[in-house]
């Protein structure tokens, strides 16, 4: 086996992952708490993407410098999906509190096409290209064949993000709440959590977490289409469920799994069938494992 | 005034929300930006409006009124008049004389947009019995349609199979597929269900894409033969003709086993499925049976759907069984109301026909489908025509406490 051929897909698998995982938080950390599946989670990485293309592109053409350009694209995306989040709970999810578990559901598909649509509308069907925005990084031309600008920020990017949410969720007060509201809702309530609030909360984070990851993606693919979050959204959703819904770190683990695996049967078989490996993995964790890798059985009461 | 300011900051919000993507359009040739801010404004000023029926609205479903009322001098008795059989039979007699008199009346277009209207209407009530009746959310439907018309389409192209065969094979096959999916996924419920069949969906599309040698790939089967009348060779005009008849048939066909099979033993078992699991476990239900029968029969419909398609358009490939389909038809079920038959034809033909007719309407059309998705969810989770539930009572039990008051 040609040992340089198994990095370089080692690496490949590594990025697409954390991608994968940045997504998976938003689906693990909504189903967490209110036990939906957020279908209009990937439309939200695709806006991500796009919002950034926008913005990147005006600022191209005032003539901001280089540098900047990325950063403040990434943080424009970040915070307006973040709003866009927000604004999906409150319109499709919130008046469905308490109404029967497909309801939310069919309201969420309804809202993943409304978002493709108006993409679609506003702007074009056409993929655009994302702006080059990267400097060549010096120390990173001896293993180039690994890893370009983009990979080393993805990874970068995705580790600081991941860590901090960690950090947010395990030490801060409100990380507190979020986990007190996902063990228990109502408990949580009589305790005097705005549980409204923290849902809120969580998909502001999903949210921003996805928009970084279209950030990235759209910069390492170089092109963006309104049709983009479907595919991404459901492989990460099959990321979140291979590590356990539910949970932050198997979110990750699913995420890294998902990725290395796609990134070896593209290399060593076909890349033709990438996409029928996610689903192929998603339908057999479902019906053989349902809780995932690191999630825990549930026993069904009646 | 609260409404309105809070109506006010609605519209700032949406005005904000949308600015980057609404408002700035990229002119990379000429390298300058295009800010579209009439656009944002005008969404701006919807946005207050819609904001302003959303508060009025929450407050009527609130206080439990009835969204929109009819005007008084329209009032018609409609629950009354159908109860009688003479109107109804009257009705129906001349719908089906309306119906068998378009293709006579209407242009060849037309017809082959009613054409297309009734397969859908094959397809929703098909879905109907598994997401009306039996409650299980199934996302992946398309995949059982593309069965039926990759069937007739591959038969033809190996075997030289025909139409009046492939019809019922095509069904069986679907079917066959109904309870290759409904095994495994038999301990899912709910939201797991849902995205394990829209996994399947899309492995079949993938298959489909990817499988070259025999699907040919993204060009798909080209040549499929429109049915024969009896061995007589028709030009393009009678074929669509006669296939529209087919599809009526075919459609009329549907609604009779659908409305049989919703009262019959099997169908009330599906229904207690789908009221709760467990209990109708309890009262000696065989679930695995009823579930299986439900995915076999809905699938069965969107085999023989599938048929007919490839029949008429004679050319078939992967871009026409997408999950946007699969969800286009699910909304035509949960537009029209779950587990109501009338309801789900109504909004069947709405859905297709309307885009068709209002050119304006028809570039917008998923855009609308999704909000009407989100909409009736929150306001009117029952659809257009809520399924009956059955009523039962005991009328011993009811006299005896008659009698006690």
């Amino acid at each position: 086996m040609d040992i340089q051929f198994f990095i370089e897909l080692f690496f490949g698998g590594l990025t697409r992952g954390s991608i994968y995982a940045l997504i998976a938080i938003g689906y693990t950390l909504v189903y967490g708490i209110i036990e939906l599946i957020n279908f209009a989670h990937g439309e939200i990485y695709m806006l991500g993407a796009f919002t950034a293309l926008l913005v990147a592109g005006a600022l191209g053409v005032y003539g901001f410098p280089t540098e900047s350009i990325l950063l403040i694209s990434a943080l424009v995306a970040v915070i307006w999906c973040s709003a866009y989040g927000f604004t999906v709970e409150k319109i499709a999810y919130k008046p469905l509190r308490g109404a029967p578990r497909l309801s939310p559901l069919i309201s969420a598909i309804g809202m993943s096409i409304f978002l493709q649509n108006y993409v679609l509308l506003a702007q074009t069907s056409d993929f655009v290209p994302f702006p080059r925005l990267l400097p060549p990084m010096e120390f990173l031309e001896y293993i180039d064949y690994i890893m370009g600008p983009s990979d080393f920020l993805i990874l970068i990017a995705s580790a600081l993000s991941m860590g901090a949410l960690t950090l947010f969720i395990r030490f801060t007060k409100m990380g507190k709440a979020m986990r007190a509201t996902a063990q228990n809702r109502k408990m949580a309530l009589l305790l005097g959590i705005n549980a409204d609030r923290i849902i809120s909360l969580t998909f502001v984070i999903g949210s921003a977490l996805a928009a970084l990851g279209g950030v990235l993606i759209a910069s390492h693919m170089g092109q963006v289409n309104f049709g983009i979050g479907f595919i991404a959204g459901m492989k990460a959703f099959t990321a979140a469920v291979l590590g356990g819904i539910g949970s932050i770190p198997g979110a990750m683990v699913g995420g890294l799994t998902l990725g290395l695996a796609e990134s070896y049967t593209t290399g060593y078989f076909s890349g033709n069938y990438e996409d029928i490996l996610a689903f192929a993995i998603l339908i057999l964790i479902l019906i053989f494992r349902p809780d995932g890798i690191l999630g825990k059985a549930k026993v069904q009461k009646v | 005034m609260s409404r309105i300011s809070k109506a006010f900051f609605t519209a700032l919000w949406f005005m904000l929300l949308t600015l980057p993507v609404m408002g700035i359009k990229l002119n990379l040739m000429e390298n300058r930006v295009d800010w579209r801010l009439d656009r944002v404004l005008y969404l701006g000023v919807a946005a207050f409006f819609l904001s302003m029926l959303w508060t009025w609205l929450f407050s009527r479903k609130k206080r439990n009124l009835p969204l929109i009322k009819a005007p008084a001098f329209i009032k018609i008795d409609f629950y009354g008049l159908s109860a009688n059989r003479a109107v109804r039979r009257g009705f129906f007699a001349s719908l089906i004389l309306g119906l068998i008199a378009v293709p006579l009346l209407a242009s060849f277009y037309q017809t082959n947009i009613m054409i297309s209207a009734m397969l859908y209407i094959m397809l929703a009530l098909g879905l109907n019995i598994v997401v009306g009746l039996a409650g299980q959310l199934v996302l992946g439907y398309v995949a059982f349609y593309a069965v039926g018309a990759y069937a007739y389409g591959l038969l033809h192209q190996y075997f030289g199979f025909g139409f009046w065969i492939c019809l019922p094979v095509g069904g069986i096959l679907a079917a066959l597929f109904g309870l290759g999916l409904g095994f495994p996924v038999l301990r899912l419920r709910g939201d797991y269900l849902a995205i394990v069949t829209l996994g399947f969906g899309e492995i079949a599309r993938l298959a489909m894409l990817n499988w070259t040698s025999l699907t040919g790939g993204p060009r798909g089967i080209s040549d499929i033969p429109r049915p024969g009348f009896f061995g007589i060779p028709l030009n393009i005009n009678e074929a669509t003709i006669y296939i529209y008849y087919l599809a009526l048939i075919a459609v009329c066909l549907t609604v009779v086993v659908v409305l049989r099979l919703k009262n019959s033993r099997v169908g009330l078992a599906l229904q207690a499925v789908r009221e709760d699991e467990i209990a109708s476990e309890a009262m000696g239900i065989d679930i695995t049976r009823a579930k299986l029968s439900a995915f076999a029969l809905g699938s069965c419909w969107a085999g023989f759907a599938g048929v007919i398609f490839a029949a008429k358009t004679t050319f078939i490939n992967p871009a026409s069984f997408t999950f946007m389909e699969s969800a286009m038809i699910l909304s035509m079920v949960v537009l029209g109301g779950m587990g109501s038959i009338s309801g789900v034809i109504i909004a069947a033909v709405i859905l297709i026909m309307a885009p068709e007719y209002l050119r304006a309407f028809s570039e917008y059309r998923m855009l609308i489908f999704g909000a009407i998705m989100v909409l009736m969810m929150i306001f009117r989770p029952q659809g257009l025509v809520s399924g009956e539930k059955r009523d039962y009572q005991v009328s011993a039990l009811a006299r005896k406490e008659a009698d006690a008051q």
